[in-house]
C-alpha cells in the first residue's frame, strides 16, 4: 500500500496505526533475517509512537500528513536516546543526545520511526559492502548489492519492510541504491532539507531524502521534511515546495535534455554504460516524448570531470568532518598513555579501510603545500559545472541520464578496487557538485532482470517540474507496487 | 615533501606523504597497509590528474552552492526556564556518553605539550 | 643590550562580551558548573552545525571601527589540529578573509601602532591537569570543561612597530581601554577574557631586515609582559653574540623563574590545511549596518583625551590619568561651571585616585572656586574634597563643620608681629638673607604660624606678609 493511502486511513479512522506498523514488524521479522536493512529496529518505540498517533485520531484530532506511517531513517541520522552507528565501529553503541531536526519533524508530521537502516560506513561507498557490521543485500537478488552509502534504506523499502526511508546523498548515495533496488530515490536541492542532525560527510555536497516505492510517496516524504531550519545556516530560506499539488500537471512543453557525457551516448563522454542501461534510457525519453515534453540531446561537458573533482572535495571536506571522532567525548576509546596515542590507537581500530583512505586522500589534498594543486583545483572545476549546467538550463527545463552505469552488480566484485566502485557515481556526482536536485524512478529491468533507474535532473529549487516528469515515467513504466490511487 | 611552487599537479604520491598525512590524521598504520594505501591513493589522485587539462585561470573557486550571506542568530540563550529541565537531562546525557569522566569533566590521559 | 633594537608585535584574543557562543545559543557565562554551558554545537557532537551570533558581528565591527580598520566581507574557514580541549579537532576562525583588515591604534603619546587585521574566531575548552603540581608536562591525566568551547574571540593581530617593553605595556593597556570603552570586552587579562601573546625579535640598530622571531605565551598581566619582553630579548641578543642563532619557536613564559622556556613536547608539524567553512556562508555587513554600528559608538579614549586637552589647554597626553580614571566627564563639567582647569586636573590627579563617589560637578566646581578664590587652602581643600566624595554635600557646609575659615588677613599680621618679636634673630637673618636665606627663614615662620592656627593660615599670604615687612622695613 501506499504511503499516502496508509496516512488517510489512519487520519480518516478506518485503520490503526498500530495495525500499520506490526504488519510492517512482521514483514521485518520474516525477510531481515535475509537482507540485513537495518542496525536497529525500535520496535517498542514505534508501537508505542503508533498507540500515541491512534490517541489523538480517536480525541478528534489530526495527528499530519504521515499518520501511523513507519520511517526509516539512514543510521547517520542522530536519534536522541537511541543508538547511531553511521555503520562503524567508532560509534557502536553511542546514543546521541538530540534529535535530527528531519526526526523532529517526522514526529511533527505523525510518522513513526520504525528503525536505523545499515549503510557504508560514515557514507562512504557505493555498495554498503562497507558497513562494520556486514553488509545490505538486495531484495531483488540477494546475491547482489543493493548500492550504497544508503543501501540499508533503499533496500527496507524494496523489500516491503517500511513504505518509506530517509537517506542522504553526498555523491549519489540515495539515487544509486534506488535505481539498483528498483524504487524511488530522491536528492533535493542543497539546501532543502535541514543537515542538523546528519552525521557529516562532506558538508557542501550532503543532503538527506526520501526513498518510497513510488513518486507521489516520495513527494509526501520530501514535503514533510523540507523547509527552512534555522539551525542550519545553508538551509535555504523558503518553505516546503507543493509537489503533491502539481504531480499530475504532465510534461507537455517541458523541454527535456539527455546529457550526453554522461550517457555513454556522446562522442566525447564517458564509457562503461551498460547497453541494456542505455537501452532503457532511450525508451524514458520517448515516453516523456510521447506525453508531450520536447526531448534532444544536451551537453554539460564538465561533467565528465565530476567524479575527479569529487574525489578530491569530498574526502577533503570528511577529513576535517571526522576528525572529531578521537575518543575523548563520545564511541570509541582505545586507551593509551597520552592523548595522542590514545586518538591514533581509537582511531585506527574504529574506522574501516576505505574511512582512512579517503581520510588520508582528503588529508593530502588540504595540506601545505597541495592546497591549490588539488582542493583549489576542484572548486574551480565545480565552477566550471555550475556554469555548464546553467547554459543548458537556458535551452532545457530538465535534463536526463542513466542513474548508474550498470545493474547492480554482485556482493564482492568491486569492493576492493576502491577506483572501479568510485566510478559508480559519475551520473550522480555532479548534481551534489552544482547543488542541485536530482531523481531516479525506476524505469524497466536489464537483460539480466534486474532493475533499472532513470535519473531526472532539474536546477535550483526546480523539484516541482522534476517531479512531474518522474510521474509520466513512473506511469509510462506500469507504475510500481502500492500507486497512490491504490485504496 | 617538496610541493611544487607553482599549481601543477605535484608528483606520484609516495610512502612517505602518506605517513605523514596518516600522522597528520592520527592514524596508525602497518607497514603492509602503508604499502596499499600508497598504491591506492596513487591511483585516485592520477585519475584525477585528467583537470590538468582544463583552463583554469580566471576561474573562482565555489565553496558553496547556494548564493546565500549573512545568515545570523539573534544573542538569545537557547536554554530559558522552560528548557531548563530538559537541558539538565541533556548534559546528564552527554556526560553519560563520554568514554571516561571525573567530576563533570571529561577525562583524558596526558596531554602533550600546549596547544597551537 | 647596546647597539640592539627590540621589535615586538602583539597578538591579543579578546573574549566578546556577548549573552551567548559563536555559534550556538549556549551561554557565553563565566563560572557555572563544568559543562553545563554547552550544547550539541559547542561539544562538537556528530550532526552539530553552527549559526552565526549577530551580536558578536557587531561587536568585531565596533573594534574594527575603533581601531581605524577596513571592516569589509568576511568568510569563516577551518583551522584543523587535534587538542583535547577542541570539540571539532577543528577550530572556526578566519583566514584569508579577516573581517577587519589592517588600521592602527594610536597611543597615549601620539605614536601610532599599525594593526595587521582583527578577526573573529571560537574560544577552545579549558583544560585542568591533575597531578604532577597542575603543570601539563608532569600530570597523570587531565580533565576538560567544554564551557568555554565556543565563546566568540576576536584576535587582534598588531603590526611589529613597539619598540620596548614599555611601549607594549602602554599598547595592551590603550587597546584594553578602547575594548572596555567600546562594550567589546571587559579586558581581564588576570581572568583570561584578553590574552597576549608577544612576539619578539632583536636586530641591530640601524638594520631594516627582522631578525628571527619568537612568540612568547602565557603572560598574564601588564607586569610580565614587561619582563617576558626584557628576558626574551636580553637572551636572544646572548645568543646572537656568542655566535648562535636565534631559533623560531614558541616559548612559554614562566612567572616564577623569570624565564621563557620551550615545553619539552612531542615534535608536532601543525599543518593547519585552512579551507572555506562549509557549513558557514559568507558575512558581508551592509553600509548601512556599519554606519549604524559607528554613530553609536561611545567616545573613545583617545577621543576623551584630545577633548580634555582642549578644554583644559594642555597636551593629551597630559589628560590620559584623568581619563583613564573615567573621570574627564566631571572634569569637563566642573570646568564648564567656572572651575580652574589646572586646579581640577590636580584634584582629580592626586586626590580622586579612587573615583569620584558622592562628589557632584557642582560641588567640585565650587570647591575649587572657593580654592583659588583663597577661601581654603590647598590642604583645606583637600580634606573638604575627601568629605564630598565619601558622603556628598555642598562645600561650604562641609568646610564650615571643619571649623575652615579664611582667616583674617589683619589677624595674621598681628600673629607674624607677634613672632618677630619672639624671634629677633631670625627676622634679622631673613630680612638680610638672599634668597636662599630667605627661603630657609620663612619655612621657620610659616611653620610657626601654621602651629599657632592649627594649619587654617594659608601660607602663601604668610609669606607675602613676611617679604611686605622685610622689604618695608
Amino acid at each position: 500500500m501506499s504511503a499516502l493511502s496508509l496516512a488517510a486511513s489512519v487520519r480518516s479512522g478506518e485503520r490503526s496505526a498500530r495495525g500499520i506498523v506490526e504488519e510492517h514488524l512482521a514483514a521485518i521479522a520474516d525477510g531481515e533475517g535475509e537482507i540485513h536493512a537495518f542496525n536497529l529496529v525500535t520496535t517498542d518505540a514505534a508501537l508505542e509512537r503508533a498507540d500515541r498517533v491512534d490517541a489523538v485520531v480517536a480525541q478528534g484530532g489530526d495527528p499530519g500528513p504521515l499518520a501511523g506511517v513507519p520511517v526509516a531513517l539512514k543510521d547517520n541520522m542522530c536519534t536522541r536516546g537511541v543508538p547511531t552507528t553511521c555503520g562503524s565501529l567508532i560509534l557502536d553503541g553511542w546514543r546521541p543526545p538530540y534529535d535530527a531536526t528531519v526526526v523532529e519533524r517526522l514526529d511533527a508530521a505523525g510518522a513513526v520511526i520504525i528503525g536505523k537502516t545499515n549503510m557504508d560506513e560514515f557514507a562512504m561507498g557505493s555498495s554498503t559492502e562497507n558497513s562494520a557490521f556486514g553488509p545490505t543485500l538486495n531484495p531483488r537478488d540477494t546475491t547482489r548489492v543493493p548500492g550504497g552509502s544508503s543501501g540499508g534504506s533503499a533496500a527496507a523499502v524494496a523489500a516491503g519492510f517500511t513504505p518509506l526511508s530517509l537517506g542522504s546523498d553526498t555523491g549519489g548515495s540515495i539515487r544509486q541504491p534506488a535505481a539498483l533496488c528498483g524504487v524511488v530515490g530522491v536528492k533535493p536541492t542543497y539546501g532543502a532539507v535541514s543537515r542538523y542532525g546528519l552525521v557529516a560527510f562532506a558538508s557542501s555536497l550532503d543532503q538527506i531524502g526520501p526513498f518510497a516505492r513510488n513518486v507521489a510517496d516520495a513527494a509526501l516524504l520530501l514535503e514533510a521534511v523540507a523547509g527552512h531550519d534555522p539551525l542550519d545556516s545553508t538551509s535555504i530560506p523558503v518553505s516546503a515546495p507543493d509537489l503533491l499539488g502539481v504531480l499530475d500537471r504532465g510534461v507537455e512543453g517541458l523541454r527535456v535534455g539527455i546529457i550526453e557525457e554522461i550517457s555513454g551516448s556522446g562522442p566525447t563522454g564517458l564509457e562503461g554504460f551498460a547497453p541494456d542501461v542505455q537501452s532503457r534510457l532511450a525508451e524514458a525519453a520517448e515516453a516523456l516524448a510521447a506525453a508531450g515534453a520536447v526531448v534532444e540531446k544536451a551537453s554539460v561537458p564538465s561533467t565528465v570531470f565530476g567524479l575527479s573533482a569529487y574525489y578530491v572535495i569530498a574526502p577533503a571536506e570528511a577529513s576535517s568532518n571526522l576528525a572529531r571522532f578521537d575518543g575523548v567525548r563520545f564511541g570509541l576509546r582505545v586507551d593509551a598513555e597520552n592523548t595522542v596515542d590514545m586518538n591514533a590507537a581509537t582511531r585506527t581500530a574504529g574506522f574501516g579501510d576505505e574511512v582512512k583512505r579517503r581520510i588520508m586522500l582528503g588529508t593530502y589534498a588540504l595540506s601545505a603545500g597541495y592546497y591549490d594543486a588539488y582542493y583549489g583545483k576542484s572548486q574551480k572545476v565545480r565552477t566550471l559545472i555550475v556554469e555548464d549546467f546553467a547554459r543548458a538550463y537556458q535551452s532545457f527545463d530538465l535534463l536526463l541520464s542513466p542513474t548508474a552505469p550498470t545493474t547492480a552488480f554482485p556482493i564482492g566484485e568491486k569492493v576492493d578496487d576502491p577506483m572501479l566502485m568510485y566510478l559508480n557515481d559519475v551520473c550522480t556526482i555532479p548534481s551534489n557538485l552544482a547543488g542541485h536536485p536530482a531523481m531516479s524512478v525506476p524505469f524497466g529491468v536489464g537483460d539480466d532482470g534486474l532493475p533499472v533507474g532513470v535519473q531526472v535532473l532539474a536546477p535550483a529549487n526546480g523539484e516541482p517540474s522534476m517531479f512531474r516528469a518522474a510521474a509520466v515515467l513512473e506511469a509510462a513504466a506500469g507504475g510500481s507496487a502500492g500507486s497512490r490511487h491504490d485504496s | 615533501m617538496e610541493p611544487d611552487a607553482d599549481t601543477s599537479t605535484p608528483g606520484r604520491i609516495t610512502r612517505d606523504d602518506v605517513a605523514y598525512v596518516a600522522r597528520l590524521a592520527r592514524l596508525n598504520l602497518t607497514d603492509s597497509e602503508l604499502d596499499g594505501f600508497t598504491g591506492q591513493l596513487a591511483d585516485v589522485l592520477e585519475h584525477a590528474a585528467d583537470i590538468e587539462a582544463l583552463d583554469l585561470d580566471g576561474v573562482a573557486p565555489t565553496s558553496h552552492p547556494l548564493p546565500l550571506a549573512n545568515v545570523l542568530r539573534a544573542d538569545v540563550p537557547t536554554v530559558g526556564p522552560a528548557e531548563e529541565a530538559d537541558h539538565r537531562l541533556f548534559c546528564d546525557e552527554v556526560l553519560a556518553a563520554a568514554p571516561a569522566a571525573e567530576e563533570s569533566r571529561f577525562r583524558v590521559p596526558p596531554v602533550l605539550g600546549e596547544a597551537p | 643590550m647596546d647597539g640592539w633594537e627590540v621589535v615586538i608585535g602583539l597578538e591579543v584574543h579578546a573574549e566578546l562580551a556577548t549573552a551567548t557562543k559563536l555559534f550556538s545559543g549556549a551561554r557565553n557565562e563565566f563560572g557555572g558548573e563544568p559543562n553545563t554551558n554547552v550544547d550539541p554545537v559547542s561539544l562538537g557532537l556528530p550532526g552539530s552545525l553552527p549559526v552565526l551570533n549577530e551580536k558578536a558581528v557587531e561587536l568585531a565591527i565596533r573594534v574594527g571601527l575603533a581601531l581605524n580598520c577596513s571592516v569589509q566581507a568576511s568568510e569563516f574557514a577551518r583551522k584543523n589540529y587535534f587538542y583535547p580541549d577542541m570539540p571539532k579537532d577543528f577550530q572556526i576562525s578566519q583566514f584569508d578573509q579577516p573581517i577587519n583588515g589592517e588600521g592602527w591604534l594610536e597611543l597615549p603619546d601620539g605614536r601610532r601602532i599599525g594593526i595587521e587585521r582583527a578577526h573573529l574566531e571560537e574560544d577552545t575548552g579549558k583544560s585542568t591537569h591533575v597531578g604532577g603540581g597542575g603543570r601539563i608536562h608532569e600530570a597523570s591525566y587531565s580533565l576538560v570543561d567544554y564551557n568555554r568551547a565556543g565563546v566568540p574571540l576576536i584576535e587582534i593581530v598588531g603590526k611589529p612597530d613597539l619598540r620596548s617593553g614599555e611601549d607594549a605595556r602602554a599598547y595592551v593597556s590603550e587597546l584594553r581601554s578602547i575594548l572596555v570603552a567600546i562594550g567589546a570586552s571587559d579586558g581581564k587579562m588576570e581572568e583570561g577574557s584578553m590574552r597576549v601573546d608577544c612576539n619578539v625579535s632583536v636586530r641591530p640598530v640601524g638594520e631594516d631586515e627582522l631578525g628571527t622571531r619568537c612568540e612568547v605565551k602565557n603572560i598574564n598581566s601588564l607586569r610580565s609582559l614587561g619582563r617576558a619582553v626584557t628576558y626574551e630579548s636580553r637572551r636572544q641578543v646572548d645568543l646572537i653574540t656568542s655566535g648562535q642563532k636565534v631559533d623560531q619557536q614558541t616559548r612559554h613564559w614562566n612567572e616564577e623563574d623569570g624565564r621563557t622556556h620551550t615545553l619539552r613536547s612531542k615534535e608536532e608539524a601543525f599543518d593547519y590545511r585552512y579551507f572555506p567553512e562549509p557549513d558557514l556562508v559568507p558575512v558581508a555587513p551592509s553600509a548601512e549596518w556599519i554606519d549604524e554600528i559607528r554613530a553609536a559608538m561611545p567616545l573613545l579614549p583617545g577621543e576623551r583625551r584630545k577633548r580634555l586637552a582642549g578644554e583644559a589647554g594642555i597636551q593629551p597626553a597630559a589628560a590620559a590619568l584623568t581619563v583613564e580614571r573615567g573621570l574627564d566627564d566631571l572634569a569637563l563639567a566642573a570646568m564648564d561651571l567656572g572651575a580652574d582647569p589646572e586646579r581640577v586636573l590636580v584634584h582629580v590627579e592626586n586626590n580622586l585616585a579612587d573615583g569620584q563617589g558622592a562628589l557632584t560637578a557642582d560641588a567640585f566646581s565650587a570647591l575649587v572656586a572657593m580654592e583659588t578664590g583663597g577661601v581654603l587652602t590647598a590642604t583645606q581643600a583637600k580634606t573638604v574634597l575627601a568629605d564630598l566624595v565619601d558622603s556628598g554635600g555642598d562645600p561650604a557646609a562641609v568646610a564650615a563643620t571643619h571649623g575652615f575659615e579664611a582667616m583674617d588677613t589683619s589677624e595674621l599680621e598681628g600673629l607674624v608681629d607677634g613672632l618677630i618679636a619672639e624671634n629677633p634673630d631670625d627676622w634679622e637673618a631673613f630680612v638680610g638673607g638672599d634668597e636662599g636665606e630667605r627661603k630657609k627663614k620663612s619655612g621657620f615662620f610659616v611653620g610657626q604660624i601654621m602651629k599657632a592656627t592649627r594649619g587654617q593660615a594659608d601660607g602663601r599670604v604668610v609669606n607675602e606678609i613676611l617679604e611686605r615687612l622685610a622689604d618695608g622695613v
